[in-house]
């Protein structure tokens, strides 16, 4: 596979997805969601290898409406598994850029994700493949996908944003 | 919580659960749990597979009976076999992938080689047994199985009644179920499977239990769209839970939504209006196109079959003890084998949206299960109230004992049944 190398394009969306990732576990919403083109969406499949996501039963499939609606979700006070919402630590590493056409950039990393909710603590560990458009004014998710290294077995109740 | 090894005879069960109550001790007792895996899942109907799982000669599954791992398989014939999932020589399972296809399991261990109904046909360097190994007493062990409409149950139990009868009542829910698949073969899409740490018993009272709905859902029909959260309005809506025997019940929670093949001329919901004008742009005449329309948002009941199937809506929820407080759950997506696509995926939405690990629903659901775990470890002088609606049952047209939509006569099935194999 041809990938570009040039660091400053990696550091550059590296920043960018860490500062998704610091939203997320600071529970900075509004700012989350106005990291997505419109047209975006945020994918957790249940089988791996699996790339017609449409087709395929999904864990989470959100287009702009659901994760507002995830959102709300954890928000509200009325979800007995969100309230309190899992206190949550993520740590993203081992990125490579798979490819970067100076419009649209494919990267590939790997998260680990700790939560801790009502004195239990889980993890979950993914691959997470990131398709990112960028515009004159900033970079914005295009798609982001949460590859579970877990994800065809039994996982826990998750009422938070992965 | 009691860690006694309760002698379970007739005396002590009957001293913990009552017609209209039970003891968190059900929830709790590890002795009592054991005695469940081989008074209830060894001996009675458990459901292992839907047909299209396995739908090709070759095809398997890993399920489990009780606690004991079996594989679910189709022979070159056709035939469908539950196999223990243990090698005869040193007892290593022969399959750890959940699905596949193969034609045969060999041993990892010793090289001992299964066909797919379990016969033994192959034993690395046999010279050993001097010609004595009896080869054809040393198949997988082999479940009974028996199928209604696709839905596959097998049972360690020889002398278990016939399926049909074990159903009985039952039958008649199953087929108003599988009218969800608009005329295509119903089929699994996928599953989501997610643990709780709770008792299995909690789950299954669950499934029939319509009273937490507008509570614990709450959250649900607050995002929802304003269509789908008048039709879950289910306290208003003259729902019932019926007693179909043998543990099994029903819960009616959308009447209108009893026989999707019903009320065809019934305006399309605003919420299906593009999937209705995709579909007639496909070519199906417009009886085909309300049929599959009504048939995607699943029917208006859930079916409780005792002990570990609920047929729910629109999807298979299956139940998997495994330990006196963990149990799994798996949500598997159903939809129309070879009907149009933007109807399955309509289906696979509308599951994504409440159900499994990441679900708007199946969450709440899962902490509450949780939290009945948790509370019974206090108070164990206190009971487990079944008792509502228990004054005001009826009888149904089909003769069946009836509460109203919130009625926990379906727990008092469920635990009826529990409490005959439990005492037999």
């Amino acid at each position: 596979m041809a990938v570009s190398t040039k660091s400053d394009a990696l550091l550059e969306l590296m920043t960018f997805v860490w500062l998704e990732a610091d939203r997320l576990d600071h529970a900075q919403y509004d700012d989350w969601l106005a990291m997505w083109t419109p047209q975006a969406r945020y994918i957790v499949p249940v089988e791996p290898g699996v790339t017609d996501y449409e087709a395929h039963l999904n864990y989470a499939y959100d287009d702009h409406s659901m994760r507002q609606k995830r959102v709300e979700r954890m928000l509200s006070g009325v979800s007995v598994s969100a309230s309190p919402v899992a206190r949550t630590i993520r740590s993203l590493s081992r990125f490579r850029l798979l490819s970067d056409d100076g419009t649209t950039a494919e990267l590939r990393c790997m998260q680990h994700l700790t939560e801790f909710r009502r004195g239990r603590e889980r993890t979950y560990s993914a691959d997470v493949e990131f398709r990112i458009k960028r515009t004159a004014a900033e970079l914005l998710l295009d798609q982001k996908v949460i590859r579970l290294i877990n994800a065809d077995h039994a996982l826990g109740a998750i009422s938070y944003i992965l | 919580m009691s860690n006694s090894l309760l002698p379970v005879d007739g005396s002590s069960i009957d001293a913990m659960v009552k017609p209209d109550r039970a003891k968190g001790t059900l929830y709790t007792d590890p002795a009592l749990f054991n005695e469940e895996m081989s008074r209830i899942f060894a001996k009675t109907w458990i459901w292992v597979a839907h047909e299209s799982e396995i739908a090709n000669p070759g095809d398997y599954k890993m399920a489990s009976v009780g606690l004991e791992p079996v594989i679910v398989t189709r022979d070159r014939k056709s035939q469908i076999h539950v196999l223990v999932n243990r090698c005869r020589h040193r007892a290593a399972t022969v399959c750890e992938v959940h699905k596949g296809k193969t034609n045969s399991f060999v041993c990892p261990y010793h090289g001992w080689a299964y066909a797919l109904d379990g016969s033994l046909r192959g034993v690395p360097y046999d010279e050993s047994y001097a010609g004595k190994l009896e080869r054809g007493n040393l198949g997988l062990k082999s479940l009974r199985v028996e199928q209604y409409r696709g839905l596959v149950f097998a049972t360690f139990n020889e002398d278990a009644e016939p399926l049909v009868d074990f159903l009985g009542p039952a039958r008649k829910w199953i087929d108003l179920f599988l009218k969800q698949s608009a005329d295509y073969p119903l089929v699994a899409l996928g599953e989501h499977k997610f643990v709780f740490p709770g008792n299995w018993k909690i789950q299954l009272e669950n499934t029939t239990d319509a009273y937490h709905f507008p509570l614990v859902h709450k959250t649900f029909l607050n995002v929802t769209d304003s269509e789908t959260e008048e039709l879950f309005d289910i306290m208003n809506k003259g729902g019932w839970v019926e007693d179909l025997g043998n543990g099994h019940s029903v819960m009616v929670m959308m009447p209108e939504l009893v026989d999707l093949e019903e009320d065809l001329e019934a305006p399309i919901p605003h919420k299906f209006a593009d999937l209705a004008e995709e579909l007639r742009a496909e070519g199906h005449d417009e009886t085909k196109v309300r049929r599959i329309v009504r048939a995607v948002g699943g029917t208006g009941f859930n079916l409780n079959l005792f002990p570990n199937l609920g047929c729910s809506a629109a999807f298979f929820r299956v139940l998997q003890p495994i330990s006196v407080n963990a149990t799994e759950v798996r949500h598997i997506a159903l939809g129309m084998g070879g009907g149009p696509a933007a109807a399955n995926q309509a289906r696979l939405r509308i599951h994504e949206f409440f159900q499994g690990p990441m679900g708007f629903g199946s969450p709440d659901d899962s902490e509450v299960w949780d939290r009945v775990q948790h509370g019974a470890q206090g108070g164990g002088d206190l009971w487990i109230m079944l008792n509502r609606s228990l004054e005001n049952e009826t009888v149904g047209e089909d003769g069946q004992v009836r509460g109203d939509v919130s009625s926990e006569l379906g727990m008092r099935t469920a635990y009826r049944q529990w409490k005959k194999l439990m005492e037999a």
